[in-house]
């Protein structure tokens, strides 16, 4: 973690503005940023309703067309795009200090590969339990996440064991999604779509079932703040300021599993999110948890919703999986990242 | 002397393989102690035992009490440890370090008074002569101010006891000195009690009061530097022939000069 360079507090030292205004102007801009994702969710797509009719149906919700869009398709995928994009940004975020690895995201505990395997074996081998992917998502990513952490466990919890456990697992579960798709070629379409990740169709039952982890979570992490601090000084260290590590690492990994795992069993294998968002928002407010975690939050919903409403409109009426442009968007950016920091 | 610190009969073994046998050690309270030994012998493992970084075996007291019947924080409160070439974020300032001192103070949720918690950073920054720097990166500082830096963090937990592995290594002879008087004024001063793991006998000559050899995971000897610390010791030891002078300052010095 040393020697990186963390050009946004960096730069505002060297023209001489207070850190305290730094970080309100970052997590200011962010704020605007994620208002305006929610703004363009709501508003663009395949009719387009002026910001005065949305805060007229908000305030008066009537039973016109234009009411019902925004009520029951628009207002819930744009809340399920949020908190996805918040939950996988905090699960990145809070993983990457547990870890001590910048590049440390929620593909490493194993809730990519296992939310993947179980939506793909319900999508292919029980067509008829479509309804509920969701719970049974969840419960593959909890499964992996857990099977992680027993193979990594040797007299406590080694970060590096954890990431090569994490690989180890997700090539097995990999292997089993690849099998499926292959014998049953007829059938992957509905897969395909769920590796890439999407919000189409998303309603309110699944801001029901996002809605209490995402609170969950960010009570958590936020609680967590100080904690992830003083890990980033090491194990060593954080041990002799007071941090029981074992346990603290468990517990942070076991809220960045909720938190990712609820919101992967909703929208499918959404890519780069937990890496990409945490990654920007670090560079730009610093390190410290207590402003990065709520940084990283806010341009997590920025990020999807943009996305998605660009999804939605940049072919339309053809509605693309907001994963594509999620990876198409984040893997040059990674790369610019990377040309900067190595 | 009493003693602040007891160990009696301590292992201390990693994945299986015994580093430290039978180890019986007292840390004199308000004294500087050197540990001192050849690389590999368990002098750090035995300083990360007694801060509970590192499990072990047999019995370790803190003024009479199992230091395994303390919780984390209060143990921190007790004892502060400055491992060696510790890591940061670069991005960190001193003063976001010194903070991290205050950890083992807050209550769960970082709680705590922080009117209170801002008093001890000033005074730690203020012993350290680091108040002036405190906005600086640490990653800008030179490695003396580094040192300094985290040895400011140290204080700002209040420890009766500071634990400091190698805390001159890769610092040049004049920072070097600067922090070894740094350390001994703050034994002087505040009576805090120095625990420190060095490899410049010199430097444990000049500032421990009490010293610690150690060979091969156990005790050879212990006690007053001047009486311990010895050619005949250097040759027993590290397998080297030391020869004596007297400094300016009438302290002795040895110089390695041959391999036995």
């Amino acid at each position: 973690m040393e020697n990186k360079h963390y050009d946004g507090t960096e730069a505002a030292a060297r023209m001489g503005i207070p850190r305290s205004l730094w970080r309100a102007g970052v997590i200011g801009l962010f704020l605007l940023a994620a208002c305006c994702g929610v703004f363009f969710s709501l508003t663009k797509g395949a009719s387009t309703i002026t910001f005065n009719e949305i805060i007229e149906i908000l305030l008066h919700p009537g039973t016109d067309p234009q009411s019902q869009i925004i009520w029951n398709i628009r207002m819930p995928r744009t809340i399920v795009a949020a908190l996805v994009g918040v939950n996988l940004s905090l699960a990145g975020a809070i993983l990457q200090a547990v870890m001590r690895n910048p590049l440390a995201d929620p593909h490493i505990i194993g809730i990519s590969s296992g939310a993947g395997l179980a939506g793909v074996v319900i999508m292919i081998l029980f067509p008829a339990l479509e309804y509920l992917i969701t719970p049974v998502a969840f419960v593959g990513a909890m499964v992996a996440a857990v099977c992680i952490y027993i193979l990594a466990w040797k007299n406590g919890i080694k970060p590096v064991r954890i990431i090569l456990a994490g690989v180890a697992v997700s090539a097995f579960l990999s292997a089993g999604i690849s099998g499926l798709m292959i014998f049953y070629s007829d059938r992957v379409h509905g897969a395909l779509m769920w590796m890439v990740g999407g919000l189409a169709a998303r309603s309110w039952p699944h801001v029901h079932i996002i809605l209490p982890y995402a609170v969950l979570g960010l009570v958590l992490a936020l609680a967590g703040a100080a904690y992830l601090n003083v890990l980033q000084l090491g194990d060593e260290m954080a041990r002799g300021l007071g941090v029981n590590v074992e346990i603290t690492r468990i517990v942070m990994t076991a809220v960045a599993a909720l938190l990712a795992a609820s919101a992967v069993s909703v929208v499918g294998l959404l890519g780069f999110v937990g890496l990409i968002v945490p990654h920007a928002a670090r560079l730009l407010i610093g390190s410290d948890y207590r402003y990065l975690l709520p940084a990283a939050g806010l341009l997590g919903i920025a990020t999807v919703t943009l996305s998605d409403t660009f999804a939605r409109v940049i072919f339309a009426p053809v509605e693309l999986p907001v994963g594509i442009i999620m990876a198409f968007l984040g893997a040059p950016f990674f790369l610019f990242l990377l040309r900067r920091e190595i | 002397m009493s003693a602040i610190i007891s160990a009696e009969h301590v292992d201390i073994g990693i994945d299986g393989k015994t580093i430290v046998k039978d180890l019986s050690l007292a840390i004199p309270e308000g004294k500087v102690t050197a540990i001192i030994g050849p690389n590999g012998c368990g002098k750090s493992t035995t300083l990360k035992a007694i801060s509970r970084i590192m499990p072990y075996s047999g019995s370790i007291t803190f003024k009479g009490r199992d230091i395994k019947s303390f919780s984390h924080r209060e143990f921190a409160r007790c004892l502060a440890i400055l491992t060696q070439s510790p890591q940061a974020p670069a991005d960190l300032t001193v003063s976001d370090l010194v903070e991290m001192g205050r950890f083992p103070h807050r209550g769960f949720l970082g709680r705590g008074s922080s009117s209170e918690d801002q008093k001890h950073v000033e005074w730690a920054l203020a012993q350290t002569n680091m108040s002036g720097m405190r906005h600086r990166l640490l990653s800008t500082l030179s490695g003396g101010e580094r040192q300094r830096a985290w040895i400011a963090m140290a204080l700002a937990q209040r420890p009766e006891v500071l634990f400091l592995d190698e805390p001159t290594t890769y610092l040049d002879i004049c920072h070097q000195l600067e922090i070894m008087q740094l350390l001994a004024r703050l034994n002087k001063e505040l009576g805090l009690t120095v625990v420190m793991v060095v490899h410049e006998l010199n430097h444990a000559i000049q500032f421990a009061d009490f010293v610690a050899v150690i060979k091969a995971g156990s005790m050879v000897t212990s006690g007053v530097p001047k009486e311990v610390i010895t050619g005949r010791l250097l040759a027993d030891v590290f397998g080297v022939q030391a020869d004596e002078f007297i400094c300016s300052n009438g302290q002795r010095a040895l110089v390695p000069v041959d391999l036995i």
